[in-house]
């Protein structure tokens, strides 16, 4: 038991955890602006719009997020040159978080799409029956409800991005699946309660995400 | 509902004006974002012929593209056998009327769905070496089908169990008043029409099985990822050899996902439950709690 205290002193477990919570938040912001934006370009009636939407979609979702992270590193920062900052580190990070970012920005796509498809046609009918004109109407009749049908979906995603963010490890970024890899290798004794300690620290994070979109879909529910 | 049908109106002869503009000021922008793409790489250097070459001869595909295929199709291929078979455990646990079995199956399933599989696979990676009980070279392997199918075993036990809860209860109360038990009722009657409903959507699980398999390259697995970044290496060409390892990844994940589609069609009328997805989802809305 003191050897597993005193790895804790050894090793900033919290530390790691953060930066998987700072990968996360930075994340879910920019996949929640192209993933929305996406949104937009697929329920347009703009064809050339609508084929780019589908296609980004089905290309990202199809990708392994490994390779994706994988190729910020060994081909964006390694054979292209880009940097995203002087510092080698936050270099890293920062294209972490672009990796994270355009891949579940196809998931934020379909999340948002499928709140659109929530709303009835009725409710777009009775609009335009009391003179709505396009834009009034989706702003104030169709939108509010698509949002609401779309909170739990968007949870999931929320939820997904937080365990990915794990994979940042493939793209040399010390959070905490690596630092669990190095305090193994480091006391391959304590193998097992080292593993439940992450593992609690994940459930710790992602159960109350769970919840509370639940929560939250629920609240917001449109009666039907 | 659609959301063209919700959001637009049947086009006027103005409305197809604005749009025709809206589609060639958006097929400028498409085609302008492409083109600066590749300008942009040509630049770098990176459309040189010596480049792509590689991808041209033989001994690439024999020794390092077709054996990572391998690979990544035989991890894929036994985690989803194993998940399958795990799930089906799992999901008639959480169905049991025996509260002890129930509560340890949705402990066990709540916990396995809300830890990263890349933790779970580094962590057996490392156990299953430390405590050496096999030979090395198959630990990566036995870690990757291991963690991908405790994974995606709870995921599916989900959808065994909303499969159930789904059917019809006139389902359950027939099995019971032909005097089936609870449990003959489950295997006989309800998990089997439960599975021809949720197919689709365990094939599209199928799909995250074979992306999450490529996890495996952060613990040394030879995966298809693996394969492609010593090629890239070698040839001093790793963006492309990336790119083909991802095109061949999308092609194959984009086959099952058609294949999951065109299930929920036919399987539709086959079953009490629902197999019929949303109608104008193309691709069934992944449950991005694995979107690995």
């Amino acid at each position: 038991m003191d050897g597993f205290l005193s790895l804790f002193e050894q090793y900033d477990v919290a530390g790691a955890f953060w930066i998987n919570i700072q990968l996360t938040f930075w994340a879910a912001i920019w996949s929640l602006l192209l993933g929305t934006l996406l949104a937009l370009f697929r329920i347009s009636p703009i064809a050339s719009l609508q084929w780019f939407g589908a296609t980004y979609v089905n290309i990202f979702r199809n990708t392994p997020l490994t390779i994706i992270i994988a190729f910020g590193v060994l081909a964006l920062f390694g054979q292209l040159f880009v940097s995203l900052s002087e510092d080698f580190n936050l270099n890293f990070f920062r294209l972490a978080i672009l990796g994270l970012s355009l891949y579940h920005a196809a998931f934020v796509c379909e999340a948002i799409r499928s709140g659109v498809n929530t709303v009835p046609l009725g409710q777009a009918e009775a609009a335009r029956a009391i003179g709505l004109s396009f834009l009034p109407a989706a702003r104030l009749i169709i939108l509010p409800q698509a949002f609401r049908g779309a909170i739990a979906p968007l949870g999931n995603v929320l939820i997904a991005l937080t365990k990915n963010s794990t994979v940042a490890a493939a793209g040399s970024v010390a959070e905490s699946a690596g630092l669990m890899k190095t305090m193994i290798e480091f006391r391959s004794d304590m193998v097992i309660p080292i593993f439940f300690t992450f593992a609690l620290g994940f459930v710790i994070i992602v159960i109350p995400i769970g919840l509370l979109t639940t929560w939250a879909s629920k609240k917001l529910a449109v009666a039907r | 509902m659609s959301a063209q049908q919700v959001l637009f109106d049947a086009p006027g002869p103005k409305a197809k004006r604005n749009i025709l503009i809206g589609n060639i000021a958006g097929a400028i922008f498409v085609i302008g974002l492409l083109t600066w793409l590749v300008i942009t790489l040509a630049e770098r250097g990176q459309l040189e012929p010596a480049k792509w070459t590689p991808f041209l001869e033989v001994r690439t595909w024999q020794f390092f593209f077709l054996p990572g295929l391998w690979d990544t199709l035989r991890a894929a291929g036994v985690a989803i056998v194993t998940s399958v078979v795990l799930g089906l455990i799992l999901g008639i646990g959480r169905l049991s009327h025996f509260l002890p079995i129930r509560w340890l199956a949705g402990v066990i399933v709540e916990f396995l769905r809300a830890v990263p599989v890349l933790l779970m696979m580094i962590f057996l990676w490392l156990a299953i070496g430390a405590a050496s009980i096999m030979r090395p070279q198959d630990i990566p392997f036995i870690a990757v089908v291991t963690a991908l199918t405790l994974y995606n075993g709870s995921v599916i036990a989900e959808l065994v169990r909303s499969g159930v809860e789904g059917l019809p209860k006139g389902q359950r109360e027939a099995a019971m008043a032909i005097g089936m038990t609870r449990g003959q009722s489950l295997r006989s009657v309800e998990v089997p029409q439960a599975l021809t409903a949720m197919l689709p959507a365990l094939v599209s699980q199928f799909v995250v099985i074979l992306k999450d398999s490529a996890l495996g390259y952060i613990i040394t697995y030879t995966e298809l990822l693996q394969n492609a970044r010593r090629l890239g290496v070698g040839e001093g060409n790793l963006l492309q050899a990336l790119l083909i390892a991802a095109v061949i990844f999308i092609i194959i994940n984009f086959a099952l996902s058609s294949l999951a589609n065109r299930l929920s069609k036919l399987l539709s009328f086959r079953t009490a439950g629902r197999a019929k997805r949303d109608k104008d989802q193309k691709v069934l809305l992944p449950d991005a709690t694995n979107a690995g």
